[in-house]
């Protein structure tokens, strides 16, 4: 019981801390990638740590939704790293699966883009229409994808997903498998908003999808609210990982298999990681209008994976 | 003073149907029979766990509703007769156990709800869109009125009796001509009443018009009493229907999900919004039905009983959240004096009870955790990811097809209701009403503070609640005993053994721990606690005006542009330029219009063609004597032949 | 898309080393402890021309490239100014501009500082006394830091940028 709460407290803790590194990894492996030396790998560590200290600028406009946002985001991150299988196999909340997963993340982005339109600025309304445009058409493609996974188990309970996949190693490289993972890493690439989906890094308000939600905010709560989307890029790089390749999770609560459990962790976010600043740097962004493509596309090969699983089953 | 009394009976009312609801869904049985009072069969109720679960619907509805309107009418007693009948008519309704009991309470449902819907708001006489509103309103409601009494007189020839006991005994004998064409019109009368596509075009017109209590109603309540003859027709009366037609409910329910969701989301009209909504939400439990159909065909009890409860549990949470939404609407709409959300805005801060509701009630229909919304559509969505106990692979398509369909109304959802939320709630004003609203008077508040707490306590208690709807699945499935959801400890609830679980406390918990932890971070990290109040960022621009603010239109337009082939819009320019020269244009109307397919493709041609066709008719109506003599004569020498 | 890929590995990195000593006139007293301890690591700078030939903006933009990579030091250009902590402010401040930039100023969260680019920020430069312009930033918000040219080089400007910070030598 209390090595379980142990496990649990420190998954959380080295989430909230080991998302800003996976964010400076990424920064500076696409600065390479472009010829520059880039920043260094502590860089957002140093920006939350100035962020945290200056004021922050509030709207008149605005109401005490802008105010609990950041709270909100980032309380639904420190859940959800209980519920994603980070180090252990079974999660620290026991009912965790996909289908709550999937809404904590939509509570986040209601609650950001009821921010957005608060501070009534044509940029938030326009970021907020967009992201929840975005969100909306990515939510069939998780279901079929979920779908698919709980054909082959049995349960959508994360921690029975993974266990039992970890004891069917030929199972991950089944069709069904890999084209759900092909199916759920392009949802993450339009739920975390990079490219070809969003350009996190541009300046044009024409061009943005989330930054443009948070562009009123600063100071602390810009730091909460940057913070949690760099926990979102990790949970979700995690959930991929350890969902379809649960090697190295830990399946006792015991010190060896928890450091083995980190190490696999670390490698397998480091290839995500690779591939991620690899398409990012290869693609331009998609016009909106195409995006939706784009999901359909993803919506295909769920729905694929789904008749994989039932034809092979 | 006599309007304000007769709300508080109509609630007090509400409270009895509500405790007798209860009682009925956990056990008790009770009937009553005057035989002599009504002709045709007389008058006959009974309750029983289904009648008791929408019986407490109908109370748990009324109340809050009867509550506000005793501030909402403001001591008019306009409606107030109607009003009462509807609520009586609502709670006799699932408590009728003939035929002739079951048309009274129908149709005196309806009519009190047509008059509601044509006095509807304020002013002396009724407005030109309220009176068109209740015209296709009584068109459809006497149209469904026809179909359900020729389905219920088909069973009374086939079984002998229009007693609903003596159908439920006969039900495994009936002949399949009968089954079949009993079907088809009890289907089609139940899924007109309860809005499901193409039978919906009533509820968008006809719900805004009326007054926002009776809008509550008949959202949360009077289209789930639909939802209950489908349940009834579809368990109990007709025996086991095949799959079929379980599968079409079911897609009939997504289609009614998605294209609901789909006009709500560029719907500018605040309660045109929430009414599309309802067709969403009833789409929803029907997809439940459907799916509890499917599996009872194959013989799947414990699967159909948890179907069921998930489509029971959406129901309330249904008219829960949906009340509270309602009544905030109204409350808002009532001070500013417009439903164009384009024109709202700011009021969070001069209403602020009222956009705490409304905020509550925009997060419970979006399905986020830990509200009522999520506990329900989590449940749908277990129950039909175990869709491959049944092993026919054109059913599992079918299934796939719902779950993916109900993905999606849920993701549309959300972006409809922060659009709802967002721009009546936040940011300035736009318009001159919203600019002076103020907050509602203590009954309304007190009625939107009821259903709000109703929601909580929905979600926090499902382990309370849902044995007791696995009960009243049950009873109607006529499966064994054990059931494929279970209550675990006080907090869990677990459905078909270890295939899920879920535990809305804890979250709840887990997420207010999330806030404070968060709270201690910042405080820890030692995060600045300067805070300066400026004006928004506009770039620097110099006239900053509500103007510039976000819109329902503008934020509705990416969806508008995704689902162009269901929309179709009609973009239309005008340019009017000064007469000496085209290049001084003085101004500019656009106008895109979305069109419903529905009302163009389906009623268009309908409508069309009884124009014809009464026009044919209406010949024979010349007016001259002589031609009428010459009728009577015809008639007359026809009968002599025949006899 | 292969072949950029294969070409950017090979390019390899092309960014030049960091400037050496160069001429940065310091104004005011917003200086010193204060401004290098907080932003010697992480500085975010929102850029506002306030009425400039585009000039500057010009060499500006060399910083993003890869042959000066300001990124690699901490800095990096932002959208709004309520991420920002510097507003690197370039042109002689037309009067249609000079309540625009004040309210940029306005809207940036405290510490905060302000550095004038070129010699139209300086003072006016080439437009100075025209009746269009109100002549050099600090007419309009306190500036911390000039960095004088016409244009000045993305060197100077790195070179500028970083002694404000505290991060060169």
């Amino acid at each position: 019981m209390t090595a379980a709460l142990l496990v649990a407290v420190m998954q959380v803790v080295l989430v909230a801390a080991a998302a800003p590194l996976l964010v400076g990894a990424l920064r500076t492996l696409k600065a390479r990638l472009m010829g520059r030396r880039g920043p260094p790998l502590s860089q957002p560590y140093a920006d939350l740590r100035k962020r945290l200290a200056k004021e922050a600028v509030v709207s008149e406009t605005t109401s005490w939704v802008f105010r609990i946002t950041p709270f909100v985001l980032f309380a639904s991150m420190l859940v959800a790293a209980l519920v994603v299988p980070v180090l252990s196999a079974r999660p620290a909340l026991p009912f965790a699966g996909i289908v709550f997963l999937m809404y904590l993340f939509l509570l986040g982005t209601f609650f950001l883009a009821l921010a957005g339109l608060d501070a009534g600025s044509a940029f938030g309304g326009m970021g907020s229409s967009r992201a929840v445009a975005v969100a909306a058409l990515a939510e069939p493609t998780v279901i079929l994808a979920i779908f698919a996974l709980a054909l082959r188990v049995d349960t959508t309970n994360l921690g029975a997903i993974v266990e039992r996949i970890a004891g069917h190693p030929l199972l991950a490289l089944s069709p069904g498998h890999l084209l759900a993972f092909a199916a759920l890493f392009i949802v993450m690439i339009a739920e975390t908003g990079r490219l070809p989906v969003d350009n996190p890094a541009t300046h044009l308000e024409l061009t943005m999808v989330h930054e443009a939600m948070v562009l009123e905010y600063s100071g602390p709560y810009l730091a909460l609210v940057e913070w949690a989307s760099a926990m979102k890029l990790l949970l979700f790089m995690t959930l991929l990982a350890n969902l379809f390749f649960p090697w190295g999770v830990a399946t006792t609560l015991t010190p060896v298999p928890l450091a083995i459990a980190v190490v696999t962790l670390g490698l397998k976010l480091t290839v995500l990681t690779v591939f991620i600043a690899v398409i990012e740097t290869l693609v331009a962004k998609l016009r909106l209008f195409r995006v939706p493509e784009l999901l359909a596309g993803s919506f295909a090969l769920a729905l694929f994976s789904v008749m994989a699983v039932f034809l092979l089953r | 003073m006599t309007a304000r009394l007769g709300y508080a009976l109509a609630a007090v009312v509400g409270a009895v149907a509500t405790v007798a609801g209860i009682a009925g869904v956990l056990g008790a049985t009770w009937s009553f029979r005057a035989p002599a009072l009504v002709p045709l069969g007389g008058l006959e109720l009974s309750i029983d766990p289904l009648a008791g679960f929408f019986l407490a619907v109908v109370g748990l509805g009324v109340v809050p509703a009867s509550i506000y309107a005793v501030d909402y009418m403001g001591g008019d007693a306009r409606g107030l007769f109607a009003y009462l009948v509807l609520v009586v008519s609502m709670a006799v309704v699932p408590l009728a156990a003939n035929v002739v009991t079951f048309a009274l309470a129908w149709e005196s449902m309806s009519l009190a709800s047509y008059f509601l819907v044509v006095e509807g708001g304020a002013g002396p006489r009724a407005s030109r869109d309220a009176v068109d509103a209740g015209w296709v309103y009584a068109l459809m409601a006497h149209a469904g009125l026809a179909a359900l009494l020729a389905g219920m007189l088909t069973l009374t020839a086939a079984t002998g009796s229009t007693r609903f006991a003596d159908w439920m005994v006969a039900a495994p004998a009936l002949a399949s001509e009968a089954r079949l064409g009993a079907l088809v019109f009890l289907a089609a009368g139940f899924s007109g009443k309860a809005g499901l596509v193409p039978l919906h075009v009533w509820l968008p017109r006809a719900h805004p018009e009326a007054p926002s209590h009776v809008s509550a109603l008949m959202s949360g309540v009077m289209t789930k009493l639909g939802v209950y003859g489908l349940l009834r027709a579809g368990f109990e009366w007709l025996g086991v229907i095949p799959a079929g037609w379980g599968a079409g409910l079911l897609v009939v329910g997504v289609i009614s999900a998605v294209v609901g969701v789909l006009y709500a989301l560029v719907e500018r009209d605040l309660k045109r919004l929430l009414a599309f909504s309802t067709i969403e939400n009833v789409g929803i439990v029907v997809i439940g039905v459907g799916a509890a159909v499917m599996f009872r065909a194959a013989d799947l009890g414990p699967l159909a009983v948890l179907a069921v409860v998930a489509a029971l549990y959406h129901t309330v949470n249904h008219a829960a959240f949906k009340g509270a939404l309602f009544l905030g609407a109204g409350a808002v709409v009532h001070a500013t004096g417009t439903r164009n959300m384009d024109a709202m805005g700011g009021i969070i801060k001069r209403m602020p009870w009222t956009a705490a509701c409304i905020l509550l009630g925009a997060l419970a229909i979006s399905a986020l955790p830990p509200l009522n919304g999520f506990v329900s559509e989590w449940l749908l969505f277990q129950t039909l990811l175990q869709n491959t106990e049944i092993a026919r692979p054109e059913l599992n398509l079918v299934f796939t097809l719902g779950l993916a369909g109900l993905a999606l109304t849920g993701g549309l959802t959300l972006a409809c209701f922060v659009k709802a939320a967002g721009l009546t709630l936040l940011a300035l004003p736009r318009g001159e009403g919203a600019a002076c609203a103020h907050e509602a008077p203590v009954a309304m508040r007190a009625g939107m503070a009821a259903l709000s707490a109703l929601c909580v306590a929905l979600a926090l208690g499902p382990t309370a609640v849902l044995p007791a709807l696995a009960g009243v699945a049950r009873s109607i499935v006529r499966a064994s005993s054990d059931t494929a959801i279970a209550a675990r400890g006080p907090l869990t609830v677990h459905v078909s053994g270890d295939f899920a679980s879920l535990s809305t406390v804890t979250i709840a918990l887990a997420l207010a721990a999330g806030v404070a932890a968060t709270v201690v971070v910042l405080s820890v990290l030692g995060a600045s606690p300067r805070r300066r109040i400026s004006e928004t960022w506009g770039c620097g621009r110099i006239l900053q005006t509500p103007r510039m603010e976000y819109t329902a239109t503008a934020f509705s337009n990416p969806f508008q542009r995704v689902f162009d082939f269901l929309y179709r819009p009609l973009p239309a320019v005008d340019i009017d330029a000064h007469p000496e020269s085209r290049f001084f244009v003085r101004t500019i109307r656009y106008r895109n219009e979305t069109r419903s397919v529905i009302d163009d493709w389906l009623y268009g041609p309908i409508a069309a063609a009884m124009r014809v066709a009464t026009g044919g008719v209406r010949r024979l109506q010349s007016g001259s004597a002589n031609l009428y003599l010459a009728y009577i004569l015809a008639a007359l020498l026809v009968l002599l032949v025949l006899a | 898309m292969f072949r950029q890929l294969r070409a950017g590995v090979r390019t390899g990195i092309v960014t030049e080393p960091a400037p050496s000593t160069q001429e940065v006139a310091l104004l005011g007293r917003q200086l010193g402890a204060e401004i290098r301890g907080r932003f010697g690591r992480s500085l975010h700078i929102r850029q506002v021309d306030a009425g400039s030939c585009n000039g500057c903006e010009l060499e500006i933009s060399g910083l993003i490239g890869p042959h000066y990579d300001l990124e690699r030091f901490g800095l990096h250009f932002v959208a709004s100014p309520r991420h920002a902590d510097c507003l690197l402010v370039t042109g002689p401040v037309t009067r249609t501009m000079a309540e625009a930039l004040r309210r940029t100023y306005e809207a940036t969260p405290d510490p905060k500082f302000v550095i004038a680019v070129g010699d139209c920020g300086a003072d006016g430069g080439l437009f100075a006394g025209s009746y269009a312009v109100v002549g050099g930033v600090d007419r309009v918000v306190p500036v911390a830091a000039v960095i004088p040219g016409c244009p000045p080089s993305p060197k100077a400007l790195l070179a500028g940028i970083l002694d404000v910070i505290g991060r060169r030598r």
